[in-house]
């Protein structure tokens, strides 16, 4: 069930377009995010879900009512700001309290919900502390259980994780999981980070330059960028200069700068002639030294140049034949050891038909 | 660690030297003067028993303390002028609040001219801008003659508005209105926007933001206003002297008679203790209840 639809909306400031006539379908429960670099619009289409910004042209339809004249306090969202925003005159129970308060709920019954909600987030006995007298953590979740007491029908998040650190950012995104879960609030998430998006959302809206690229489930849009921008934006991808050369109905043949005639799986609307790049994630590479038998349909000899060791796995820069370059990926499955070749080893590198594909440019 | 130690003492040395030579002492002094007897043509009774005369008071007493309980007029100078101080430090709240929330919400380029605007009158001398009001509010002024025009429209007779409490009043309020201005501004200032929009995103309308965000935030500047307004009006002499009426008498013009007019040192300087007392406690209750409620600093 669509819960909050987004039509032709339209915002720029003086010359600059920050939001490109853009249409979104939200559906009632899901965790959705929005995407892109830091200037692409979306924390602008966030304030403008919000009411913070009126769109410079279209609508915003909440079960199918325009709400583009409804002020942000009359709106059933609630948002969770990047700074948290936490009122420093205000307790945390004061500060969870707010919203019901505000909607003029009773004393009584914002008591028992505030403390119904302090035992869920596991903060009972912080209720009278002030927001600067708690870690980055505790704000964080201070600022969610604000956000989702007084059951809003759309939570906006802007950046939430963004000041935590990595280790408690992974404890917080199970968490902010776990709570949607619970809620059962429609989520919109907007971040720069694409593990993040990754990891969270139900569906993703990849954002650029005030227009969505893609929109799709996380695994769709890592396996199945629609563009080059989506390809490179998330995750790494190798990326080779590649020119068509045959469409059939279920291939393309590519011809690669440094690589030859290769095939990938066929996409509409390519045509012949068509210049672009050919894909392939690093991890979907296979690397075997140059003496093994491999089966994959493509299969280039290389050497070593250089490696990144991350701990659990380590990336290889690989020179491919005519000074091609790419990297691949594998993990560090070899106890004791930190790769599992070394620099000049020849080897060769080979990956299925289905993991290449061609983006245009 | 010692010679950091010493480096401390050695900064506050001067303006401690100052204190002790220019506040403890003369304090120390009035003190003990307010337990003498008045000299006969002013100035002080001599302490020990003067040889070959036996007229007149010598020696320390604590007649002038009775005298300042005895006479309930003396309390009710005080009262007055508590009431005037308290009701120009409301005034002034009022009046500076929504100035300085229009300062601190404009643009940064725009916000030290108009608190130069505020600060500007400083540059004219204080009894010329109190010899001004005199003038504004003068029964010839067309000032006073539009408000008596307006009042004679609903059959209201002529008001004097010079030498009376609403004269005393305006002074007041106009000369201490910066003093409210300046702190208010540099806390609303420093107040970060996001919590209003947070506000607003949580369902408080435009008077619940000012109510439950900016207002519980602005306490500390609005204390520390108060107390720049109310302790110097409390002792004011100049204002109540040259816009007051007869009746409007406060501490500080009580004070200045006894040394200036009636010569009395003695009962002066008991009338100054207790003013001092008096600011003592005001000024304790302030830092109290500014760290009562700044306990989410």
């Amino acid at each position: 069930m669509t819960l909050l639809e987004i039509r032709n909306i339209t915002k720029r400031f003086g010359n600059f377009v920050a939001v490109d006539d853009i249409n979104l379908d939200i559906k009632a429960g899901e965790f959705f995010t929005l995407l892109g670099p830091s200037g692409c619009g979306k924390t602008t289409l966030l304030r403008m879900i919000a009411g913070f910004d009126a769109p410079d042209s279209g609508e915003i339809l909440l079960d199918g009512h325009n709400i583009i004249d409804v002020p942000p306090e009359k709106r059933p969202f609630h948002t969770v700001f990047q700074s948290y925003a936490l009122f420093p005159h205000m307790t945390v129970a004061d500060n969870i309290g707010f919203p019901l308060k505000m909607s003029g709920k009773s004393l009584e019954e914002i008591n028992t919900r505030v403390a119904s909600t302090l035992k869920e987030v596991e903060l009972s006995q912080f209720a009278d502390r002030y927001p600067h007298e708690l870690s980055g953590g505790q704000k964080q979740r201070v600022a969610f259980a604000r956000g989702l007491i007084n059951k809003p029908r759309l939570l906006l998040l802007d950046e939430p994780l963004g000041a935590l650190d990595e280790k408690l950012r992974e404890n917080m995104q199970r968490e902010l999981i776990n709570l949607q879960a619970e809620a059962g609030v429609t989520f919109i998430y907007v971040t720069h980070a694409q593990n993040e998006a990754l990891a969270l959302s139900h569906r993703i809206a990849i954002m650029n330059q005030g227009r969505i690229e893609q929109i799709g489930e996380p695994s769709r849009i890592y396996n199945y960028p629609v563009n080059r921008f989506v390809a490179d934006f998330i995750g790494k991808i190798n990326m080779l200069d590649a020119t068509v050369i045959k469409t059939s109905s279920s291939h393309l043949t590519l011809k690669v700068a440094g690589l030859g005639e290769v095939t990938v799986p066929a996409r509409d609307g390519i045509k012949v002639n068509d210049r672009g790049v050919m894909a392939v994630r690093p991890e979907q590479i296979r690397m075997v030294a140059q003496t093994s038998e491999i089966a994959d349909e493509f299969q280039f000899t290389g050497k070593i140049k250089d490696f990144f060791y991350i701990g659990d796995v380590t990336t290889y820069i690989i020179d491919l034949a005519n000074s091609t370059r790419i990297e691949a990926l594998l993990p560090n499955s070899l106890p004791g050891h930190a790769k599992l070749f070394e620099i000049g080893d020849p080897i060769i590198v080979s990956w299925q038909e289905q993991s290449a594909q061609f983006l245009l440019n | 660690m010692i010679t950091h130690r010493r480096a401390k003492w050695l900064m506050s040395g001067p303006p401690l030297l100052f204190l002790l030579v220019f506040f403890a002492a003369p304090s120390l002094i009035m003190i003990f003067t307010s337990f003498r007897f008045p000299g006969e043509f002013g100035g002080l009774a001599p302490i020990s028993i003067p040889t070959g005369e036996n007229n007149g008071n010598y020696g320390l007493t604590i007649e002038t303390y009775q005298f300042f309980f005895s006479d309930i007029i003396y309390l009710e100078i005080f009262l007055k002028s508590f009431a005037i101080a308290t009701l120009t430090t409301l005034l002034c709240i009022i009046m500076a609040y929504p100035l300085a929330l229009l300062i601190a919400r404009s643009e940064k380029k725009f916000r030290n001219l108009m608190i130069m605007l505020v600060v500007l009158p400083f540059a004219s001398n204080f009894l010329i801008r109190i010899y001004a009001w005199m003038i504004i509010l003068g029964p010839e002024s067309a000032f006073s003659q539009l408000i008596n025009s307006i009042l004679a429209i609903f059959g209201v007779a002529p008001v004097t508005l010079l030498f009376s409490s609403f004269a005393v009043l305006i002074g007041m309020v106009y000369v201490h209105l910066p003093f409210m201005i300046l702190p208010l501004y540099t806390n609303l200032e420093k107040h970060d926007p996001i919590l209003l929009d947070a506000a607003q995103d949580l369902g408080a309308n435009g008077w619940q933001r000012f109510w439950y965000v900016t207002w519980p935030q602005s306490l500390p500047g609005i204390l520390s206003g108060s107390a720049l307004v109310f302790i110097p009006v409390l002792g004011m002499f100049a204002i109540p002297d040259i816009l007051g009426g007869t009746d409007d008498i406060m501490i500080g013009n009580l004070i200045k008679d006894q040394f200036l007019g009636t010569r009395d040192w003695p009962f002066g300087s008991t009338l100054s203790i207790m003013l001092t007392l008096t600011v003592l406690c005001i000024a304790g209750l302030f830092s109290w209840f500014a760290r009562y409620q700044t306990r989410f600093l």
